[in-house]
């Protein structure tokens, strides 16, 4: 069974070599069938003019890998249409968690397991371009995309989405003041309300140990994890744990948690009955950006595919999908959103965030030290 | 004529034991040892390996001690189970064996939340939360049906003779129960202790989720230095620490079951109906016991999954998963197209795990000499490793070991069901083992003095007698697929989502809905686990009590 595409590839590649070496005519058939060009133009066309052989036809036929974390989702349909418009077979390759996926690029970067990874956020990034696995690729279609979200990539990976990590809080059980600022959870007004998670083992988090280190500084961020725990902060291993155990979501007695900045979006979509307005709010001012990048990776047998694959991403069909089933938001400054998001997010004007580099450098020692001033 | 024929049967039998060592040898080197030696010798450095071992010395502590504290209470809590459960034949005890292994196939971290709320019910959730007590209870919930059922089977197996002799001659219960009964099941409870003590040497979920961040074991650190830290060699020196522990306890407790293996006196089935009420009120007490101790987070979790929205129940989350899917409300696949990657996956799964393991078992029971014994000995140790092993080493093994001709399996669909398999093989070899060491050489050796061939002797006399027990760990392996825990979640998976992997997905999203759905798809799960294993076992019942004792 597995030989089979192997046999029928190979019988095509002997066929279409052949047809290139005896007789122009018969490559010329082969490229217009793929392109399935409408039979009016065909007409139109002269016989003897030789067609053009376009990236398209080129890549028709060919596979492109695609390895994403385990909460990539999108809208049937979409990913179809890309591969009946170019003839490429888009196989979707999935993965763990953004930390195993990133691994496994690191580890298998000799032979990768994919020729498109989706999925590695900015606190990731640095370690995976030190790491050199990439094929640079600057899309056309970046001149849509954020400026923001582009500066300091030099073409190594392409961001597709962002999304904040930011405190949120479920509006009937704060009380009349809901909390504004970062500092108003060490406030005793919030005394035991506040659940976080382990930056060592989750990814909103760390984000949520950056968003502090961003904001009080180098050397202020320790200071303010004390206040924290003396104010009796709880901490969960995982994002699920703290939502839905601690948090009042889940039935759990603290009213705040560290989440993401479409949380209540989810909230009034997912409600059930659903809401009219969200139950939850943010606290913008602890909001750490995450931006996930798509990238080329180096070893790839497919390159002019993958490259298809990541203007695809770009476009409007795919970013205008993502809302609603990944929850963060489009890169590309042309995608619409999704009403609902329109009328129930906040994306925070000015979030936190890091240098990648940074990041990369310091990561270990920040949640080594982290683990001192809160678990031990 | 007659020598050509005789060296024929000769040949035909050296092929037949070649296959016998041959196959499990070659699957375990092939999917365990290459892979682990592949990713160690790319991240392994000795330089640093005595700083990690001395680092980490109070983390192996921890994991061992809290390893074979779990195992001596899910042994202790679990006995009368597999009492009830081998002795005693009462209407619904299929469905009762089919039950136990529920806790298997469900997300640690849905029973996490379900015995957090019981804890909350019986209000000592603040006292419980984020403890060692957690940890351990979680721990005896998971691996109550490995020593239940396991045991059970074997003791079904067992006559009543010598009991009823010692009890006619004057002992006592107590005294026949410790000198006689206790004995005769030391070959089984031992291999199910083993299992039982590497399931809980190798904790994750309840560790990070019931334990709270400040807990840690090898496997929770070795998944820290490599995943969140990316810290290769620091991960490659624990997984290496790691190893060595288990390879220690798993020697050591195949040669004590080695000591303890009786000839015995084996039936197909030998449990009775209860008759007298002492034996009617062990059957009730026990089912009553195993109903508050496994039962109560179950049902906390199917009423939640009928009680999301609002304060009364209904069946709102179900109704939203089976409308769900194409129309991407909020699932990318339908759960039933999920349910079915699951079982063709498990399905799969248990075809391997059931042949390596009884291959393994029977090479086990007719070892014979000492070189043999010594080989078909390493090969039963060996096949331990993989469930004593850390999840990320393995999966992530295999993704960079078998990336080439001829290797080429870590984008087939197939490395999924192989992965499980690894963690199916001890339950089947642990089960079947035991059973087929026991049988009588004098047995077989009539056998074959009355002309019956090696082949025939397996398909008359080991598998008939060892079916119960093969049943048994098939039904393990199923459910440690259908959860899919374990190494396959490192390993990246061509787009055939499974329920597990479903319900992860929903329990990332906020809002009641993904919630409910998630609960109805684990109840669902539940469901399907019961059925599955329901209906085989009422399927081979027939050929059961056909089949012939000795």
């Amino acid at each position: 069974m597995k030989k089979l595409p192997f046999l029928f590839c190979a019988i095509a590649a002997v066929l279409l070599a052949a047809g290139c070496s005896s007789d122009s005519g018969s490559q010329e058939s082969v490229a217009t069938s793929q392109d399935a060009v409408p039979s009016t133009q065909l007409d139109a066309a002269p016989s003897t003019q030789a067609v053009a052989p376009t990236t398209e036809a080129a890549v028709a036929g060919t596979k492109v890998r695609l390895l994403t974390h385990d909460s990539f989702s999108l809208s049937e349909g979409v990913l179809e249409a890309f591969e009946a418009e170019t003839g490429i077979d888009v196989e979707v390759v999935e993965g763990a968690d953004t930390g195993t996926v990133v691994s496994q690029i690191i580890l298998t970067k000799d032979n990768p397991v994919a020729d498109v990874v989706f999925g590695v956020d900015n606190t990731f990034l640095q370690r995976t371009l030190d790491e050199g696995i990439f094929v640079p690729y600057e899309s056309p279609a970046l001149a849509s995309v954020l400026p923001e979200l582009t500066t300091g990539l030099d073409g190594q990976v392409t961001p597709i989405d962002y999304g904040d990590v930011c405190v949120n809080y479920w509006k009937d059980e704060v009380g009349e003041n809901p909390p504004e600022s970062m500092d108003d959870l060490t406030d005793e007004q919030f005394r035991g309300k506040f659940v976080t998670q382990n930056p060592e083992t989750s990814s909103p988090g760390l984000a949520f140990m950056l968003a502090t280190i961003a904001r009080y500084g180098e050397d202020g961020w320790e200071d303010y994890w004390q206040r924290l725990r003396d104010n009796d902060v709880a901490v969960t291993s995982g994002w699920t744990e703290a939502y839905y155990t601690e948090f009042t979501a889940g039935g759990g007695e603290r009213p705040i948690v560290t989440s993401y900045a479409s949380s209540p979006v989810a909230e009034v979509i997912y409600g059930d009955p659903r809401p009219d307005e969200p139950p939850t709010g943010i606290i913008e001012d602890t909001c750490f950006r995450q931006v996930e990048y798509a990238g080329i990776l180096k070893g790839t047998d497919n390159l002019a595919g993958s490259q298809m694959l990541i203007d695809f991403m770009l476009s409007d069909a795919f970013q205008e999908d993502i809302p609603l089933n990944m929850f963060v938001f489009p890169a590309s400054s042309t995608a619409t959103l999704p009403a609902d998001f329109v009328e129930h997010a906040v994306i925070p004007e000015t979030p936190l965030s890091l240098p990648a580099e940074r990041i990369a450098q310091m990561r270990n020692q920040w949640t080594d030290r982290w683990v001192e001033i809160v678990l031990r | 004529m007659f020598y050509a024929k005789k060296n024929w049967a000769l040949w035909w039998n050296w092929a037949l034991w070649g296959i016998v060592g041959g196959v499990p040898a070659a699957f375990l080197g092939v999917f365990f040892f290459f892979p682990l030696w592949t990713i160690l010798e790319r991240t392994f450095s000795a330089s640093e390996i005595a700083d990690v071992w001395s680092r980490n010395l109070d983390v192996l502590w921890f994991t061992a001690w809290q390893a074979a504290v779990s195992c001596v209470l899910t042994i202790a809590a679990a006995f009368p189970m597999a009492y009830v459960l081998g002795r005693y034949r009462f209407k619904g005890r299929n469905l009762v064996r089919a039950m136990l292994l529920v806790p298997f196939v469900l997300p640690t971290v849905v029973v996490s939340a379900a015995m957090l709320s019981v804890f909350d019910r019986f209000g000592v959730e603040d006292s419980l939360r984020h403890t060692l007590w957690a940890v351990l209870l979680a721990h005896v919930f998971f691996n109550f049906a490995i020593v239940a059922r396991t045991l059970g089977s074997y003791w079904s197996h067992l006559g009543h003779a010598q009991e009823e002799a010692a009890r006619t001659l004057g002992a006592g219960a107590w005294r026949i129960f410790f000198r006689i009964t206790l004995p005769r099941l030391a070959p089984a409870l031992l291999g199910v202790a083993s299992i039982v003590y590497l399931f809980c040497f190798t904790s994750f979920g309840v560790i990070l989720i019931l334990g709270g961040p400040r807990r840690a074991t090898l496997d929770t650190e070795i998944w820290r230095y490599a995943i969140g830290r990316l810290e290769f060699s620091t991960a490659a020196a624990l997984v290496v620490l790691q190893l060595l522990a288990v390879l220690a306890i798993v020697a050591l407790n195949s040669w004590l079951t080695s000591r303890r293996v009786l000839p015995e006196q084996l039936r197909m089935d030998t449990s009775r109906r209860p008759e007298t009420r002492r034996q009617r009120w062990a059957v009730r007490g026990t089912l009553a016991w195993a109903g508050v101790l496994l039962g109560l987070p179950l049902v906390v979790l199917v009423e939640r999954s009928f009680g999301t929205g609002g304060d009364g129940y209904s069946l709102a989350s179900y109704r939203a998963l089976a409308s769900s899917g194409s129309t991407g409300r909020l699932l990318f696949v339908k759960p039933v197209e999920a349910l079915l990657n699951s079982l063709a996956f498990a399905g799969v799964a248990t075809g391997i795990a059931v042949i390596v393991g009884v291959l393994v078992a029977l090479a086990v029971a007719y070892s014979r000499g000492y070189s043999r014994g010594i080989a078909s000995g390493a090969i039963d140790t060996a096949m331990l490793l993989p469930l004593g092993t850390s999840a990320v080493a393995v999966g992530l093994g295999l993704l960079l070991a078998l990336d080439s001709p001829p290797l080429d399996f870590r984008d087939s669909p197939w490395i999924i069901p192989v992965a499980h398999a690894l963690v199916g093989v001890p339950f089947v070899l642990r089960g079947v083992a035991p059973v087929l060491s026991a049988i009588p050489k004098q047995v077989r050796e009539s056998a074959k003095l009355l002309g019956a061939s090696q082949f025939r002797l397996w398909r008359d006399i080991d598998i008939p007698l060892a079916k119960r027990s093969i049943l048994s760990a098939a039904g393990f392996a199923f459910a440690v697929s259908l959860g899919e825990f374990g190494a396959s979640e490192f390993l990246v998976r061509p787009d055939r989502p499974t329920v597990p992997v479903v319900i992860f997905q929903l329990l990332g999203r906020p809002g009641d809905l993904a919630y409910g759905q998630a609960l109805a798809l684990s109840v669902i799960l539940m469901a399907v686990i019961t059925a599955v294993v329901v209906a085989v076992e009422y399927l081979r019942e027939g050929t059961l009590r056909t089949s012939y004792d000795i």
